[in-house]
């Protein structure tokens, strides 16, 4: 599993291993019931706070991404998102900004995005197939 | 046997004329990484030598493992594992050599352990210390705080002036040390990225003083950025109550509080100005803000919270 921290731009830690995850699991990269490294393991690839890779480990738990098998570790989880819709909402809102404001910046009206959007979506392929 | 493996109170060091450290009071409890950030001639290394007892505290007192670094030196340094900013180690030894010295010192030496990190670390033992390059006399360094396991490994500067290959050796030695057993981490560092990553409490020096001492995820947590954009272009630097720095030019200016947003945006308002973006900051940035402000107006002394 790669993930690449990088300090200075303003998200948190944890946020950005919970993002990355979130990213690998949506793009089939980390599949339903893959292992996890453990905790310290990969606060050690990454060079982060233990503390701080548990607490993602957490979160992403609570979101229903991943499941801790007692004794046996951390893994990706099977079935979808226990999340609100609102929440999803307003987690994706927050994305769908940073990407309008760049669009408009580079002169791409939403049509165009959208177009973009499904042929990423498609590249990205069915994660369930 | 407390759980506070550091504890420093009140203490002030003076040298001639300069305060070097000015009534700092400090804990650190057992199993976490401690970020001691500040300034080159904050009082970092001050401080540090207090803990090894390698300054005797003239005013206030200094216990680590409940102990007087002075007055019980056997007692504290065979406890600590410890990495100087100038790594003074014997250039006259060979690397070896420095490596069964150095064993002689520590009971719990584990002499394993020392030959798989002079293995890890790539460091031939028949090299003299001074033909060492500069990365591998920090690796050397390393070693031998870390070899006898130290429940408390106290490293002053360790990554200035390397290359990125040996700080991600640094810190994964922090990491190691602290996901192990439980053991303590004091380290300061005017990396304040890799403090970001590492630390789960930090304590900011500035001018001898504490000016911030609490956990990492709080401090970041209880600052806010906000970027204000006024109606008209500001000739100088706008007045806000509640903010520790103030940077921008013409209509944009980014502010860096602690708290006390709802005032400071309704301050904005009033002088006709939008907040149009509100953020995290890095502890870069409230390194910066904090230091800007300390010397801005000095004796501001009831905005340090320990």
């Amino acid at each position: 599993m790669q993930i690449h921290i990088s300090p200075n731009d303003g998200v948190p830690i944890y946020q950005q291993i919970v993002n990355q995850v979130k990213y690998l699991t949506a793009s089939g990269r980390l599949t339903a019931g893959e292992q996890l490294p453990p905790v310290r393991k990969l606060a050690e690839q990454i060079l982060v706070n233990p503390n701080t890779v548990a607490r993602a480990y957490r979160e992403l738990e609570s979101a229903g991404v991943l499941t801790t098998r007692r004794g046996a570790g951390v893994f990706a989880s099977e079935g979808v998102s226990p999340l609100s819709r609102r929440e999803q909402n307003r987690i994706l809102n927050e994305r769908l900004d940073q990407l309008i404001a760049e669009a408009r910046q580079m002169d791409v009206d939403v049509e165009t995005l959208v177009k973009l959007l499904r042929q990423r979506d498609t590249k990205m392929g069915d994660k369930n197939a | 046997m407390s759980d506070t493996v550091i504890n420093v109170l009140n203490l002030t060091r003076k040298f001639r004329r300069t305060t070097a450290l000015d009534d700092v009071s400090l804990d650190v409890p057992a199993g976490i990484v401690m970020g001691l950030v500040g300034g080159n001639g904050a009082g970092k290394t001050t401080l540090i030598k207090h803990l090894l007892g390698l300054l005797k505290a003239k005013a206030g007192s200094v216990r680590v493992f409940g102990l007087d670094p002075v007055r019980d030196p056997v007692g504290v340094l065979g406890r600590i594992g410890y990495l100087s900013e100038d790594r003074d180690l014997p250039n006259w030894m060979r690397v070896d050599e420095l490596l069964n010295f150095t064993q002689a010192y520590f009971p719990n030496w584990d002499t394993s352990y020392a030959a798989q990190l002079q293995e890890t670390f790539d460091l031939d033992p028949k090299q003299r210390v001074k033909s060492l390059s500069r990365g591998q006399t920090a690796r050397l360094g390393l070693l031998t705080a870390l070899a006898h396991r130290p429940p408390l490994l106290i490293l002053d500067e360790p990554s200035s002036g390397l290359d990125a290959v040996v700080r991600r050796d640094i810190l994964g030695a922090i990491i190691r040390t602290v996901a192990d057993e439980g053991r303590t981490v004091l380290f300061s560092s005017h990396l304040l990225d890799e403090v970001e990553r590492v630390a789960d409490r930090v304590a900011m020096l500035h001018n001898g003083r504490l000016v911030l001492s609490d956990q990492l995820q709080t401090v970041l947590d209880s600052h806010s950025r906000l970027t204000l954009r006024f109606a008209e272009p500001c000739q100088t630097k706008p007045s806000l109550p509640g903010a520790l720095s103030c940077e921008g030019s013409g209509q944009e200016w980014t502010v860096i509080c602690n708290g006390q947003i709802d005032e400071l945006r309704a301050a904005a308002t009033s002088q006709g100005a939008e907040v149009v973006e509100q953020s995290r900051p890095s502890l870069d940035e409230v390194f910066v803000a904090r230091v800007h402000h300390g010397r801005l107006s000095h004796g501001h002394r009831e905005e340090a919270h320990s």
